[in-house]
């Protein structure tokens, strides 16, 4: 596409942004329920919210980059990064926002049947099901590929027993994608990567409370679950083959590891500046720190920028993600550490109207989780290790 | 635009790469000229070839025989010149002198340019008072005396300075010493009566010189761009400096990690490689992704330099501060990795370590980049 073509688009973009986007999407997220998640219990928070939202799934715009038959807008990457820009220019909350988007979304468009696709992917750009993610389970956390939970093969359907864990929004989800054990012989080869219903009978979620007082994550049981092998002509209940569920795992890591990272820029202006405004004198030490943090950030949001740039060529190593994940959120920890530490006591209240219920500190420790999640950092940095760097034995 | 290489950019990296891996090798340049102890610090036949590859007037313009090529291709050049400790007057003449001279009269152009693009010429600039490096104060006066100038003072850190032919003195010549204006740069060639210099050696086997004026006269044509306006063009050479320097860093950052990846993959010790232990391929990890963003961040200056973005300034102090710390974590983790060996003067990893500690200082360390960062963010 052109220079010019891709001008053109952005003027279309910014007039139908002005006149779809209501200014009350146009304020930062302050509540949870600011964020809309879609699936079928799904209410929105005022008008403005549902406005938004339809005209974005009028417009493929909740998927932008997504083929125009399964809901997107079929954006070239080009156009999509100036959608991005747009939508940042004026400060436009996602209309929807959804694991199905980030990463079952991918997955499918990856490895999914034809029929899969049509019904999943639509459903997903329509807000109409809400997904999580089933990975994790009480003894299989870094070392994944031991997870337990089982699927007995019964013919034309498979009976789930096990447990997941840190299963984000599992207590208000539709569906789950979820990692079954399928063949206990096999460790890699033995993984299937199924789609089921959580209202499904033996289904059942218990949310955790974090640290911060949260709790966006649940512990999710399966009581002999009946899976059906299918849903429909051409809509098997797996992502790719049976027992090859680990490819597809990997793959979606790799995505999920890119988000958490920060990549697309969202965390890269300088804090000094602001923590200095608002807090008056700063010790020089943490003015210096806050410095030296700065160019830290500076530095990885230009690194974010490559990491994108590179990825849309093709020229990034298949294994950056990892060095993004690491990086990005080891500096988001360090970031958090310096505004409590700016903050001093009151970014200790928990309550308190001027820290909107606490707000500081919830997020402080919140972002803990970012070197966890998705891959501690130690094994991310043994995946550098051993895929870029070629070290052996990693 | 995007952070990586064009065509073009990608080609003149493997030109670069490929000449200063032969020509410009530890063994050809480095360790030939530090082992005959060397006056000049630099071979002239490479600074020859150098002028022949179009590289010594590659920021040059074209209307006056350069290749007018910007920052990100100078940074390619330098990148490699890191990578394989190639001692030349490439940074001092043809990026900073190079970009003063940019904005000389036709006149000045004319008498310093031709020598510099044709190789046959070598220039240095002083900009440094006392031993770190705070260009917001100059103190070096130059006072009107007839048509001309008589300048005093003293300069530091001038490198190959007594090896140049002329010598880019930013000097003061109104106001005081702390004053944003008042600031003139001066073509002070090298046979000029009351210029003296003492040279030494670095730490990096490079040549350094401390620069006394007593009362060298100079005429009006030695004047570069203004009178009192000088800092505007002080500021740009350090900016090309600054982002220059800090593509060198890169390449010297990735030069000793990868020479301490490849030992660790070949050194044995309990039975096993050394690299297949967790603590040295967590450090090694992590020092990969930090040359990567060190890497980013100077391809991103370099970018804002070449279209005249306003945030080159803050963003040069960003590139000049990152690349420092994470190139002294290269070159410091490359020795202790290397264990007793990398003490020794038979392997090169201690080499990177020296470039490195004398380019930390070069046009500002980390923290007062750093420091530049908090205050261009205001505060």
């Amino acid at each position: 596409m052109s220079d010019s073509d891709l001008q053109a688009f952005r003027a279309e973009t910014r007039a139908w942004l002005e006149a779809n986007c209501p200014p009350e999407m146009r304020q930062p997220v302050k509540d949870e329920d600011d964020i809309y998640w879609g699936g079928r219990n799904a209410t929105f928070k005022n008008d403005a919210q549902k406005a938004w939202f339809d005209a974005c799934v009028e417009k493929g715009y909740t998927v932008p980059a997504w083929p125009k038959e399964y809901g997107g807008a079929g954006l070239t990457p080009a156009q999509a990064k100036v959608l991005r820009e747009e939508m940042a220019a004026i400060k436009a909350r996602p209309p929807l926002s959804s694991f199905g988007i980030w990463m079952l979304g991918p997955a499918l468009l990856h490895f999914g049947t034809e029929g899969q696709k049509q019904r999943f992917l639509n459903e997903i750009a329509r807000g109409e099901i809400r997904w999580c993610q089933g990975y994790s389970e009480p003894g299989s956390g870094s070392d994944l590929v031991s997870l337990q939970t089982y699927g007995e093969d019964k013919g034309d359907h498979w009976v789930v027993n096990g447990q997941k864990v840190w299963t984000s929004y599992a207590d208000k989800a539709d569906w789950i994608f979820c990692l079954v054990r399928t063949d206990k012989d096999n460790k890699y080869q033995g993984i299937t990567f199924m789609l089921y219903d959580m209202a499904s009978e033996g289904v059942a979620t218990k949310p955790i409370l974090l640290i911060s007082g949260n709790s966006p994550f649940c512990e999710t049981f399966f009581d002999d679950v009946k899976v059906p092998k299918s849903y429909g002509e051409d809509v098997p209940a797996q992502v790719g083959e049976v027992n090859r569920g680990w490819d597809v795992a990997k793959y979606l890591l790799g995505h999920e590891r890119e988000m958490i990272s920060g990549a697309d820029g969202g965390n890269t202006g300088t804090i000094g500046a602001a923590l200095t405004r608002s807090n008056g004198e700063i010790d020089p030490v943490l003015r210096a720190e806050l410095a030296q943090f700065d160019v830290d950030a500076l530095a990885y949001g230009a690194m974010g920028e490559k990491f994108l740039d590179e990825v849309k060529v093709g020229k990034a190593h298949p294994a950056q993600p990892n060095m993004m994940k690491y990086a990005g959120t080891e500096l988001n920890k360090r970031r958090h550490e310096l505004m409590m530490a700016a903050g001093g006591s009151t970014a200790l209240e928990w309550t308190s109207e001027e820290t909107d219920g606490g707000k500081p500190a919830r997020n402080w420790l919140r972002t803990k989780a970012n070197s966890i999640e998705g891959g501690t950092s130690e094994v991310m940095l043994n995946v550098i290790s051993k895929r870029i760097l070629e070290l052996p034995g990693a | 635009m995007p952070l990586y290489y064009d065509d073009d950019q990608a080609m003149l990296a493997d030109t670069a790469g490929q000449f200063m891996a032969e020509e410009g090798s530890i063994k050809n340049q480095l360790r030939h000229w530090r082992d005959r102890d060397c006056k000049d610090g630099f071979g002239h036949a490479l600074w020859q070839q150098f002028a022949e590859m179009g590289f010594a007037g590659m920021l040059v313009d074209e209307d006056d025989g350069g290749l007018g090529m910007g920052q990100v291709e100078a940074n390619i050049v330098l990148e490699q010149i890191g990578r394989n400790l190639t001692p030349s007057p490439f940074m001092s003449s043809s990026v900073l002198a190079a970009t003063a001279l940019k904005h000389g009269s036709n006149d000045v152009k004319g008498r310093w340019l031709p020598g510099l693009v044709s190789g046959e010429k070598v220039y240095g600039v002083a900009i440094d008072e006392g031993a770190k490096h705070r260009p917001e104060r100059i103190g070096c006066r130059a006072e009107k005396s007839g048509n001309g100038f008589k300048l005093s003072g003293r300069k530091d850190f001038v490198l190959y300075g007594a090896s140049s032919e002329m010598i880019v003195v930013a000097a003061r010549t109104s106001g005081s010493d702390s004053d944003t204006d008042g600031v003139t740069l001066f073509a002070v060639p090298q046979d000029a009566a009351g210029m003296s210099h003492d040279s030494v050696r670095l730490v990096d086997s490079s040549m350094a010189s401390h620069v006394t004026f007593d009362n060298v006269e100079l005429d009006g044509d030695a004047v570069i761009g203004e009178v009192d306006g000088g800092r505007a063009v002080l500021d740009a050479m350090l900016v090309a400096g600054r982002v220059g320097s800090a593509a060198e860093g890169v390449g010297v950052a990735g030069g000793a990690m990868d020479m301490t990846v490849d030992y660790l993959k070949q050194r044995k010790q309990f039975g096993k490689v050394i690299g297949e232990f967790q603590a040295l391929q967590h450090r090694a990890a992590h020092l990969y992704s930090e040359v990567e963003i060190a890497r980013a961040v100077t391809v991103k200056a370099a970018q804002l330099v070449d279209g005249g973005s306003e945030r080159a300034d803050l963003m040069a102090s960003v590139a000049k501060a990152k690349v420092a710390k994470v190139a002294g974590l290269a070159v410091r983790e490359g020795v202790q990795m290397h264990g007793g060996i990398g003490m020794t003067d038979e392997y090169d990893i201690g080499l990177y370590m020296k470039r490195d500690r004398a380019l930390q200082e070069f046009l500002g360390d980390q923290y007062y980049h750093a420091g530049r960062v908090a205050e261009l963010s205001g505060y």
